[in-house]
């Protein structure tokens, strides 16, 4: 049987599934407002797992079982992402080969800001990324950028989140219809099907924390970027934010788009202010 | 340059129970990288912890182990504040070594 | 029994070939080809590219270039069916999108 029969037989069951959990009324073009999506976000979670602590959220999988819950507090005893965090604090405080440092590029020298980010920048009219942020700021001092899915993006990000362990996500929408918009393409991007596995982020995220995909337990989506950059076991190595969506793109069978492509800076966005007010726990561990 | 070897061990008073986590690609031998070429085995091939001169735990790795290998053991006796030595060769002939306070 | 097989086969065969009749050649795969690549292109410019439909775009390429051009054009159908089946994803998806979204 050809793929492109097995991918029409996809669509014809997403379509028959996507009728049949049709909402009863269609809601006309509604003015975008993200207070109310962060709270239905956040109900439908604390909902979903009633034993769990808002703060728990940001543990993902280990929180989703009591067997998993063990090997977290087994791993956080000697965390694999210890190498990277010191390495981390190695590269940003050496300074640039123009005698600036990072700590020039971020508010308060860039220590306990991990929690703002991603920010809306105004001048620019786009969303600013930790990790575009810290290329943007390597490149205004005469230096290569990083790659955004390889280990040194991943050690200077775990640093940062490190200082800001505790905080709450701050994620803040200015009164200014392209933040919206962005906050908009954001949250369609988390809920559109793509790849020939015809999966949105939603499908796993939403619909199914806690159940298997394969081997692997799923994540909440509440709470999925606080742990961020994470070591994961899978990757025998550290991960960005960039390399999760990339690959999690790929492992539907949908070509990634660049890191730090439009669509992924609103996603991060969307994702990140819907868990406002959960803790940063980076770096994190997954399995 | 920073240590390979993370270690804590601690001293219940009767047994002491030690965590390390060493960094090492550990690589195989088997695996190909973007280009298509194989990535040359280098794995650690002995681990050794040492408790007042002598082999508390001997451990003979292989191309198995993954990278940044994580142990735990346990070994009877032991008293906060003595030493404890762990050391590591590789197959190319690399080591480390580094000693740590039991407390 | 033989002669049934032989006529099931044949007429699986001819099944499969959805819509070219003849066999493959070099005009027909070129065509095909463009075809799928067309395809694939908008697909990107929807942001919604199949990684199986480059595969298959790739599979079609090597069947071509080592002269099997029936494989070749039927690689290429699949890439293009795959595209296509891609565009319809993006498309269909911009609406329904919001029946996943939580309220």
């Amino acid at each position: 049987m050809g793929a492109n029969v097995r991918a029409a037989i996809h669509l014809a069951v997403a379509l028959v599934v996507l009728a049949v959990a049709a909402p009863p009324f269609v809601f006309a073009a509604e003015t975008p407002d993200p207070v109310a999506d962060a709270k239905a976000f956040q109900k439908f979670f604390t909902q979903k797992f009633p034993k769990l602590k808002p703060e728990d959220f940001v543990n993902g999988p280990y929180s989703m079982n009591e067997d998993m819950h063990k090997q977290w507090e087994e791993k956080e005893q000697f965390p694999p992402y210890e190498f990277s965090l010191e390495a981390g604090k190695e590269m940003f405080t050496k300074p640039f080969s123009n005698g600036k440092s990072y700590a020039d590029c971020f508010a308060n020298g860039g220590i306990g800001v991990r929690q703002n980010y991603p920010i809306f920048d105004a001048k620019e009219g786009k969303v600013v990324t930790l990790e575009l942020a810290l290329n943007r700021c390597r490149e205004a001092n005469g230096e290569a950028p990083l790659s955004y899915v390889k280990d040194d993006m991943a050690a200077l990000t775990a640093y940062m989140a490190f200082t800001s362990r505790g905080k709450p996500f701050d994620i803040k929408i200015p009164n200014d219809p392209r933040a919206l918009e962005a906050y908009e393409n954001g949250k369609r991007y988390f809920y559109t099907r793509r790849g020939q596995l015809n999966f949105s982020c939603a499908s796993c995220h939403v619909q199914n924390p806690g159940e298997r995909i394969r081997a692997e337990i799923l994540a909440p989506a509440l709470g999925i970027l606080n742990a961020m950059p994470i070591y994961r076991s899978e990757w025998s190595g550290m991960g960005t934010t960039s390399r999760r969506f990339t690959t999690c793109n790929s492992q539907i069978r949908g070509v990634p788009l660049e890191p730090q492509a439009d669509e992924y800076r609103d996603l991060e966005y969307y994702l990140s202010y819907v868990s406002n007010g959960l803790p940063i726990s980076g770096p994190g561990a997954r399995p | 340059m920073a240590s390979s070897i993370r270690v804590r061990a601690t001293s219940s008073g009767e047994t002491t129970e030690v965590q390390a986590l060493i960094q090492h690609p550990m690589d195989s031998g088997f695996i190909k990288d973007a280009k298509g070429e194989t990535i040359p085995p280098h794995f650690i091939q002995e681990l050794t912890f040492e408790y007042d001169g002598k082999a508390v735990f001997v451990a003979d790795w292989g191309a198995a182990v993954s990278k940044d290998p994580y142990v735990k053991f346990s070994f009877k006796g032991g008293k906060k504040g003595d030493d404890l030595k762990v050391s590591w060769v590789d197959n190319k002939g690399m080591s480390d070594t580094t000693t740590a306070k039991i407390q | 029994m033989m002669r049934t097989t032989i006529l099931l086969v044949a007429g699986l065969m001819s099944a499969s070939a959805t819509s070219s009749l003849a066999a493959g050649s070099e005009a027909d795969y070129k065509a095909a080809f463009a075809a799928a690549e067309a395809a694939n292109k908008e697909a990107g410019s929807l942001r919604n590219q199949w990684t199986v439909t480059a595969a298959a775009l790739s599979d079609a390429k090597k069947a071509a270039d080592k002269g099997d051009f029936d494989q070749a054009v039927a690689a290429a159908k699949e890439a293009e069916a795959l595209a296509k089946a891609s565009i319809f994803q993006a498309t269909s998806e911009k609406d329904a999108w919001k029946a996943l979204e939580i309220h």
